[in-house]
């Protein structure tokens, strides 16, 4: 009940956003926020599609940037077409022709891939993504070579009469589409299918059993999840009027698991908060920082190795306590968390700083800054304190990590009695 | 002729410094199931390391110490690493080589920065093997074929002739047999892991400056040694070695021969024209298609044969 709540806010917030930031004096919106928010919409389909096959299927696919690139090639060539009064199809339904295009290319590389499961299904998507990735450059009648193909969205056929000339109309267009695919993804999930999904994915032998074959049910998910790329896709294509085989090379699928798996493959909303992260760090951070991808690979890597249930799955976990109305006696534990892990992340954004400035960013001609100064990568100090911190808070946070373990296991216990 | 003597020696070079890559992953493949997405990665640490180390005591100590270390950073990654994430299944374990990937790629990008680096082939080295039709053969390409030779000796011997490597063998086939007998399973993970690791450093430094030292060698590596394990088979060296060749064969040949299946339609009383996407189809040629090749003949042999060329079981 509560979840429903949560997600009208998100809706609303999503809405309102571009509002707050309106320039009123000159009577436009904030490009950058809307393109960001835009950008954010497309990575909630991708991540939520990707963790149909990943969470929902314990499918490891290595090939959705597939999907999406196709369903943005699709649009842009649907849209030259339709630029020209060839074809009488409204913008609003683009992205879901889109998302047939990308369908139709997850049937036929799905009866070949979900032959197989679990690492064989990995390396046959891999072979998949990276044939699909070599054949872009390859032939540029279709996918029109390094430089892409472009288009102009300005089709002047609409169902309500928007000429999708400014951002913000850009933007409610990907914010409805994005709502409707996510409305869906979740219905699937509530579905013989998706339940049928998840029951391969815990024992693929039991479920053959009882009579189902794993094999129809990883390729119908395997179909559908190629459907809602490429849906994700065309609202790439409409945004950004080019696309380049960048949409569909091995980065973008490496991106759709990150996403997803550091938000939470176990919960259905998990990879929309990992989308959102994502998108943030990757746009905030990286203006700031050469090496944002550093912070995200090693976040990756610590999520695999301690919390594989991910954000999503860390705040579910809460659920039990605070039920029992126990959340306040986490409050001390998680307070002295705090210090060590501030002085662990600190310690290690300057090592990762000083060090990438050394051989990048000395490269570009910048200067260092660091917290607010300017600072000298050759002097010892930096260096020192930097590792000193980074030892140092590492140290007592594997103290405190253990004491806050025991706080943490009592208290389960207790509220499971 | 020449062309295709040419084409068969260099073929051969470039075959067995996959083998060399390929026969760490297969071992490590067949042995724990983990396919180690960050082999590529390791071979790229051997050469980066390689061309440090030979900076301050020349190419030979460093074709010796850059595998080391890359078998201590194998055997840290395993211990720390993979034994934490082992309980949570094999897609935890790809997950986890899969993020290393990225951070071996960016630590490497702080270090050394991104442009290629000037690891060179040592002056002595630096000359004509032999002249075959007027082309010169280098020496260095020579070299390489020696040590991966030397090393395909090694490792067999290891295999066949001593007790760990028996134990190997074993846990190849039935890791659960092995631990029942009362072997340190774990510890022979840990052996083998850091073993294929070392030889991927290896090859990275025997290869580093056979193609470029840069940032994205690992990505570009990577792929077509996952195509020659597959295709080789799980828990088979030999499938492993004869993929290696055929795929260097392959990479080598496509390169040479400038023909289109237009070319072959040609004779046959078709002709092309137009600007179709089906004459485009057509009319590539083989040359540039090469870089398909690999991963159509994944797909397929995943599809078709998933146990691969000679493999004991599937995938």
């Amino acid at each position: 009940m509560k979840s429903r709540w949560l997600i009208l806010v998100l809706i609303v917030l999503a809405i309102a956003l571009p509002w707050f930031f309106y320039d009123w004096g000159h009577h436009r919106h904030a490009g950058f926020l809307l393109s960001m928010l835009s950008q954010m919409g497309m990575m909630v389909i991708l991540a939520l599609s990707y963790n149909m096959l990943l969470g929902q299927a314990g499918l490891f696919s290595l090939c959705h940037a597939t999907f999406f690139g196709i369903g943005g090639y699709a649009a842009i060539h649907l849209l030259n077409a339709a630029g020209t009064g060839d074809l009488p199809f409204p913008m609003e339904v683009m992205p879901l022709l889109a998302g047939l295009a990308g369908l139709a290319l997850a049937i036929l590389f799905g009866a070949m891939a979900t032959k197989q499961r679990a690492t064989a299904f990995a390396m046959i998507t891999l072979g998949i993504g990276e044939l699909m990735a070599t054949a872009a450059l390859m032939f540029h009648h279709f996918f029109g070579g390094e430089g892409g193909v472009t288009t102009n969205r300005m089709i002047e056929n609409s169902l309500f009469g928007l000429t999708y000339s400014s951002g913000l109309q850009v933007y409610y267009l990907i914010l409805a589409w994005t709502t409707l695919a996510a409305v869906l993804m979740y219905y699937l999930t509530l579905t013989p299918l998706g339940r049928m999904a998840n029951a391969t994915r815990d024992n693929f032998e039991r479920a053959q059993f009882i009579g189902y074959d794993p094999r129809i049910v990883r390729f119908l998910q395997f179909a559908l999840s190629g459907f809602f790329a490429g849906i994700g896709g065309g609202l790439y294509a409409i945004t950004y009027e080019i696309v380049t085989f960048d949409a569909l090379a091995a980065p973008l699928s490496a991106n759709a698991l990150l996403m997803a798996y550091i938000g939470g493959t176990t919960v259905f909303g998990g990879p929309i908060l990992g989308a959102i992260l994502i998108t943030l760090l990757q746009s905030g951070v990286s203006l700031l920082s050469n090496s944002w991808l550093v912070y995200v690979g090693v976040m990756f890597i610590a999520m695999v190795i301690f919390a594989p249930t991910g954000l999503a799955g860390i705040v579910k976990a809460h659920g039990p306590i605070k039920h029992a109305g126990r959340m306040g006696s986490l409050l001390v534990p998680y307070l002295r968390l705090v210090i060590p892990s501030l002085g662990l992340l600190l310690g290690f954004i300057g090592l990762v700083e000083l060090m990438s400035f050394l051989t990048i960013g000395a490269a570009q001609g910048k200067k260092l800054v660091l917290f607010g100064g300017s600072i000298d990568v050759n002097a010892t100090l930096p260096w020192a304190i930097s590792l000193g911190s980074f030892l140092l808070g590492g140290l007592w946070l594997r103290f405190e990590a253990a004491g806050f373990h025991r706080v943490w296991e009592n208290l389960s216990a207790e509220v499971r009695r | 002729m020449e062309t295709i003597l040419i084409s068969v020696l260099n073929g051969l070079v470039y075959g067995m410094l996959l083998f060399m890559l390929a026969s760490g992953l297969t071992l490590i493949f067949s042995m724990m199931g983990v396919l180690n997405f960050a082999h590529a990665s390791i071979y790229m640490l051997g050469a980066y390391l390689a061309f440090t180390v030979s900076r301050f005591v020349g190419f030979f100590p460093a074709l010796i110490i850059a595998p080391i270390l890359c078998g201590l950073i194998g055997a840290a990654i395993e211990i720390w690493g993979l034994r934490r994430v082992h309980h949570n299944g094999h897609i935890a374990e790809l997950l986890f080589t899969f993020g290393l990937v990225f951070i071996i790629q960016r630590l490497v990008q702080m270090t050394w920065g991104m442009l290629p680096m000037a690891y060179r082939v040592p002056p002595s080295l630096d000359f004509p093997l032999f002249v075959l039709y007027g082309a010169n053969f280098p020496a260095y390409r020579g070299f390489m074929l020696l040590v991966s030779a030397a090393m395909l000796l090694g490792t067999w011997l290891l295999l066949k002739k001593t007790r760990i490597g028996l134990i190997i063998q074993a846990a190849l086939t039935h890791p659960h047999m092995v631990s029942s007998l009362g072997h340190n399973v774990p510890r022979v993970f840990t052996t083998v892991f850091a073993g294929g690791c070392l030889l991927a450093g290896l090859a990275g430094v025997i290869g580093g400056n056979y193609q470029t030292t840069e940032p994205g060698m690992a990505e570009s590596m990577g792929p077509i040694v996952f195509v020659v394990v597959v295709f080789g088979g799980l828990g088979s060296l030999a499938g492993c070695f004869i993929a290696s060749v055929v795929m260097g064969m392959i990479q080598t040949f496509a390169v040479v021969i400038d023909y289109s299946v237009a070319d072959l339609l040609r004779p046959m009383g078709v002709m092309l024209t137009g600007d179709t996407l089906l004459t485009e189809v057509l009319t590539v040629p083989v040359a540039r298609i090469g870089a398909l090749l690999p991963f159509v003949m994944m797909v397929t042999i995943l599809f078709f044969r998933p146990r691969g060329l000679m493999g004991t079981r599937d995938t």
